[in-house]
């Protein structure tokens, strides 16, 4: 296959589906699950890995849920609160709303399959706590909460009549005349053969892009697929600008740099220290959270021994916080040997409880940097870790702004606002791959024939995959990637500047025409360099659409800091901003503004904690009395 | 369906000469090890005497090698037996002529021989050190060596290891799953040389001590940790249960018993060893001061 | 540091030879590391299949020095300076180009395994299990199909037993699902036919190379020989079943 003169697509394998998911994530899984639920519908599900093997595995701390297992004063609405204040207010409403409502039962749904999380004492489901929740509310397996996840989907999702394609790149859509998605284009990776999926609805379940940057702790499949190829299918791409550093990535050894140290850490009592051996995160709680915040350490001890009236260590403040909070300590000189700081749970736990809490930390902490974390601390540092932002979606059926093209998971913009608390992701995924799968359903039952696919367009996308190996020479794609890294890393990174993004937007440019030649050697079998290239498209499309939210939005807001303007600007919560492909092939990067909240939620995320707490009392004992 | 066939030139270069460890080091060992056991053990059980001691004195007490414990038959013209008031069925009975050596140790052997066999440890160790099969992990099985006892037993000497003719616990090897028999067996042993232990503890019906008696009574101990170690037991206990809290009474008894074998279960591999090894010590000492080789260092003085 | 000698697997199925390349060793590398860089400067097309990079998903199980691992947790501090390393594919499956393997035998094994079926009635409110109840599962569903231990695993390695044997992972899968407390089916005569578990005779390698240290010949294997035993080989409980009924 690998060179084709006479582009003839009549050999071409075409299958055809009713849902089409991309993506075998914990939300790609999710949703074709609840699709295939429906009798009579043929689902299809694509992943660029083997099956079972997707980034959700990485997920550590667990699945944040208002079950009230360990604490009976949680509910939802503290859950919607807690999320919103999270992600600043700037969170789509509605979509805060049905995950907080909807993830006890997906939890629940879970288990029901087979998940088995760890038990409270009296047999249900045991919570941890977290940064930025309020109560102890991740559902969890030790601190491999994603894989339990992940292989419960893939466990009961192999007898749902589900027909998976595993290791197949999804490499453009193609609509019908009336701007409908009629189906997508993929190659298998081993051969290297095409294959044509005529679909009359297609989710995209496909992460993030957290490749752009040189330290993530994301892994090669994070390259943005989902959000280019929506952007070129002419979807909108939201809050793009919200790019989570997660605070603790390893830093050392080079070799390992970024990979996840999970906040369970912190959840279990890990302190963060600087070089001095200071606890230093007493020095940075926000106003905002002041009152809900330790201010001794004292305190902080006595909230981790279970004192309900103690306020919570500083340490679990959220992410945005605690990871700019280490970049001020290093750039004051006060950082640890390798450029990070001291996460310490040796001092705090005895090595037996660390072990059985945290057993994959430590693993991974004695075998890729020698180190025992039940005697010395971790070093850490901020790493690329989610995209707040994504392809955009109507909260009550995750359609994009592209008919029958459906989003869910970190592929989806909106619902974390400008910061994602620790834990919401994974029931992010089950909620709108669940509720994706349904509406996607619903979607492909109202079309009574399958939109038309156009030969041309699946003939030009082939030939633009194609050509990256026709070339006879062109530019290394491998140095592509590491310049738009290494781009990304300085100019647009935890700390952003007008200078530094607009330098970054120039150089993403210069990169792109450089990926305009970009060649491939060898044959279309099992191409490593082949699959980058077609990748870098991706990762540039997202690195731009990011930059360009980053310059616009003048404002400090929870991830997203720009030291122009270090303060969050309150005329800014009224706006999201947009990327889109206009007119002219170009991206267009707008402000748009934000729907007026229903007035009952908007009264939830602003009431005092204090107030929310009595209500959810009465409510829970209303509810007791019923029964 | 995918062909799994394997082909010339990859598999000439998946081969043991990849492998740069010394992975033949540990079923050497093994091999030389129960070797040495069987050719002592069966040397032991030939001779069908010196296997008492109790200065010669007729009274309560006196040490017993574990291999003839316990006395079936007493042959009372052989040296070295104790007297005839241990046997169980009397003097050796004609019908058992065939016996080698005459010596009831052979009646004995066949139980924990049987459970040793089964053993799930050992059976890692002779599928190894002795079928080869493989002898050591990720290391291509030797060729030219039956792959398989029933390859002996069924007369297919001839077939040598090619690798595909393995079918697992198929033949004669379906008996590998009487090993929770062989287990039942062998905790009878454990009480029985329990007693011996405190047999050894007297001599001529006097309370004493002596380095037979700490040998004898280290023996079952071994053999305790060894046997309730088992897997079988470890499965009946406890083990086939699937929710010990839905009972209380499961809860109590059968998940702490679990437990407790549990712990012993993940040392399996030691006490096999160690047990093997004292069970021919134990035989050993009783035998050389039977003989009059060496002298037992005791209170009592003799 | 120094520059160090490797020989890696080119080729697919039918053919191939070890190809010799040298790569700067520096602190803290893991011999994916040293994969990645001969990708990027000496051999764009040098097939490797990986992901999380952190021993999480299990997707770079190769062989090194003719050992199964992990490439990604193997670090290269483990090796003499002198000594060169040899990267070959997975003995026991399909090689499909260079070091990646064809592993979907694996994933038809999985489907042959009845799901987790708990009954209607628990379903309909929320599971009580205790702790201690799910520990021996948990530790099971510690797995992150790596396929290590199905590669090494003699029956399927060497003496063709795919046909027969599902293979450690599976084995492993299924003791998590007989031992949870919630489920209801009955996997017995499955385990004993569908899966093979007679194949196994328990030389124990698949546990000495699982890199989740899950002990899947005594806690998996052996168990479930042990209740196929109850069902279908040890007279005396089959004969006080057919008095008695199921218990």
């Amino acid at each position: 296959m690998g060179n084709i003169i006479m582009l003839d697509i009549s050999d071409i394998r075409r299958l055809k589906f009713d849902v089409l998911v991309i993506g075998a994530g914990g939300a790609g899984l999710s949703a074709a699950i609840a699709a295939s639920q429906e009798k009579g519908i043929k689902v299809g599900l694509v992943c660029k890995s083997l099956l079972g093997k997707a980034h959700t595995v990485m997920a550590e701390g667990g699945m944040a849920a208002a079950l009230g297992n360990v604490d009976d004063r949680d509910d939802w609405k503290i859950h919607f609160r807690d999320t919103m204040r999270g992600g600043k207010m700037l969170n789509n409403w509605k979509m805060a709303e049905i995950h907080a409502k909807d993830a006890p039962a997906r939890v629940r749904e879970l288990e029901h399959w087979g998940a088995v999380f760890d038990r409270t004492k009296n047999g249900l489901i045991n919570q941890r706590n977290f940064g930025g929740h309020r109560y102890p509310r991740l559902a969890h397996v030790g601190d491999r909460t994603g894989l339990e996840m992940i292989r419960t989907l893939q466990d009961h999702g192999i007898h749902q009549g589900i027909d998976i394609h595993m290791e197949c790149t999804a490499l453009d859509i193609t609509k019908d005349k009336s701007d409908r998605v009629s189906g997508i284009v993929c190659m298998y990776r081993e051969t290297g053969e095409f294959i044509i999926f005529e679909t009359k609805s297609l989710i995209f379940a496909t992460g993030g892009a957290g490749k752009s940057w040189e330290v993530t702790s994301n892994s090669w499949e994070y390259t943005g697929d989902g959000y280019g190829m929506a952007y070129e299918a002419g979807a909108e791409l939201i809050d793009m600008e919200f790019n989570q550093f997660h605070p603790t990535g390893m830093v050392w050894p080079p070799s390992v740099k970024g990979i996840l140290v999970t906040e369970g850490v912190r959840g279990e009592g890990g302190i963060m220290k600087n070089s001095e051996g200071k606890r230093f995160m007493f020095d940075y709680i926000p106003e905002k959270f002041a009152n809900e915040t330790a201010d001794t350490e004292e305190e902080a001890a006595r909230w981790l021994k279970g004192d309900k009236d103690a306020r919570r260590p500083p340490e679990l403040l959220t992410r945005d916080v605690v990871a700019r909070a280490i970049n001020t300590e290093v750039k004051a000189g006060r950082g640890s040997e390798h450029g990070g700081a001291y996460l310490d749970i040796a001092t705090q736990r005895n090595s037996e409880d660390i072990k059985k809490k945290l057993p994959s930390m430590y693993h991974q902490f004695k075998v890729l940097a020698e180190l025992d974390i039940t005697k010395q601390a971790m070093e850490v540092g901020p790493t690329c870790h989610y995209f707040m932002g994504g392809i955009k979606v109507d909260a009550e059926t995750s359609m994009t702004t592209v008919e029958g093209l459906f989003a869910c998971g970190e592929a989806a913009g909106g619902m974390h606002g400008a910061n994602r608390l620790g834990g919401n992701s994974l029931s992010d995924l089950l909620v709108f791959g669940n509720l994706s799968g349904k509406k996607a359903v619903e979607y492909s039952k109202g079309l009574k024939s399958y939109p038309k696919i156009n030969d041309e367009d699946i003939k030009h996308i082939i030939k633009k995959a194609t050509s990256i190996l026709n070339r006879e020479k062109g530019n290394n794609p491998y140095i592509i990637h590491e310049d738009l890294q290494k781009n990304m890393q300085y100019n647009v990174g935890i700390i952003r500047t007008k200078k530094e993004i607009t330098d970054g937007i120039n150089t993403i440019d210069d990169l792109k025409s450089q990926f305009e030649n970009v060649k491939a050697p060898g044959s279309s079998q099992f191409n490593p360099g082949w699959h980058e290239a077609l990748a870098l498209r991706n990762l540039l499309i997202s690195s731009e659409a990011v930059s360009k939210s980053a310059l616009l939005r003048e404002e400090s807001r929870g991830a997203h800091t720009r030291e122009d303007f270090p303060d969050e600007r309150k005329e800014w919560l009224k706006y999201n901003i947009i990327n889109k492909k206009g007119k002219n092939g170009k991206m267009e990067t707008i402000k748009q503004n934000r729907n007026e909240p229903d007035p009952e939620l908007k009264r939830i995320a602003n009431s005092a904690i204090e107030e929310l707490d009595n209500e959810v009392k009465k409510d829970h004992n209303k509810l007791t009395s019923e029964v | 369906m995918l062909l799994y066939s394997k082909l010339k030139e990859k598999e000439k270069i998946l081969n043991n000469d990849l492998i740069t460890e010394n992975w033949w080091v540990s079923p050497l060992l093994v091999l030389l090890g129960l070797l040495s056991f069987v050719a002592y053990s069966t040397w032991a059980a030939w001779q069908g005497e010196h296997f008492w001691w109790s200065a010669g004195n007729e009274g309560f007490g006196g040490y017993l090698s574990p291999f003839y414990s316990p006395t079936v038959y007493i042959d009372p013209s052989k040296s070295g037996v104790p007297p005839m008031n241990h046997a169980l069925l009397g003097t050796w009975p004609e019908w058992l002529w065939w016996l080698p050596g005459q010596s009831p140790a052979w009646l004995i052997l066949i139980f924990p021989l049987s459970f040793r066999f089964t053993c799930y440890y050992y059976r890692k160790a002779y599928y190894r050190a002795f079928s080869l099969n493989p002898p050591a992990c990720a290391v291509t099985p030797i060729k030219g060596i039956p792959s398989k006892v029933s390859d002996i037993t069924n007369n297919k000497i001839k077939i040598f290891n090619s690798g595909k003719r393995y079918d697992g616990e198929a033949g004669l090897l379906i008996l590998q799953n009487i090993h929770r028999y062989a287990m039942y067996f062998a905790v009878i042993f454990i009480f029985i040389l329990s007693y011996d232990a405190f047999l050894a503890f007297f001599n001529n019906g006097k309370f004493g001590i002596g380095v037979g008696t700490v040998i004898l009574t280290i023996n079952p101990i071994l053999l305790g940790c060894y046997t309730f170690g088992c897997h079988s037991i470890r499965h009946l206990i406890g083990g086939n249960l699937d929710c010990y809290s839905c009972s209380l009474y499961k809860d109590k008894v059968n998940h702490n018993s679990w437990k407790i074998v549990t712990f012993l279960n993940r040392r399996h591999q030691l006490f096999a060893w160690l047990s093997l090894i004292w069970v021919g010590l134990s035989d050993v000492y009783v035998r050389l001061v039977s003989m009059g080789i060496v002298n037992d260092i005791n209170t009592w003085g003799i | 540091m120094k520059e160090r000698d490797f020989k890696i697997y080119r080729g697919d199925n039918e053919r191939g030879e070890l190809v010799n390349y040298k790569c700067k060793v520096t602190e803290g590398m893991v011999v994916l590391d040293v994969i990645h860089r001969i990708q990027a400067d000496k051999a764009n097309d040098l097939a490797c299949r990986w992901n999380c990079k952190a021993g999480k998903c299990g997707s770079c199980s190769i062989e090194i020095n003719g050992k199964p691992r992990l490439a990604c947790m193997t670090r290269m501090n483990e090796f003499n300076e002198e000594e060169k390393i040899v990267i070959t594919p997975l003995k026991s499956f399909p090689v499909l180009k260079d070091i990646v393997s064809d592993v979907s035998w694996n994933y038809e094994q999985n489907k042959k395994i009845i799901p987790f079926s708990p009954s209607k009635k628990d379903k309909e409110k929320d599971f009580v299990m205790m702790q201690k109840d799910v520990d021996r599962v948990q530790h099971f569903r510690k797995c992150i199909e790596c396929y290590l231990c199905q590669n090494m695993c003699h029956v399927l390695r060497d003496n063709e037993g795919k046909e027969k044997f599902s293979g450690p992972r599976y084995m492993t899968r299924l003791a998590s699902l007989e031992m949870h407390p919630m489920d209801k089916a009955d996997r017995i005569a499955d385990i004993k036919d569908v899966h093979g578990s007679g194949m196994c005779n328990i030389t124990r390698c698949c546990t000495e190379v699982c890199p989740e240290e899950i002990q899947i010949t005594d806690d998996a294997i052996i168990p479930l020989k042990e209740r196929v035993i109850d069902r279908f080989y040890d007279p005396i409980m089959i004969f006080f079943r057919k008095i008695f009924g199921k218990n």
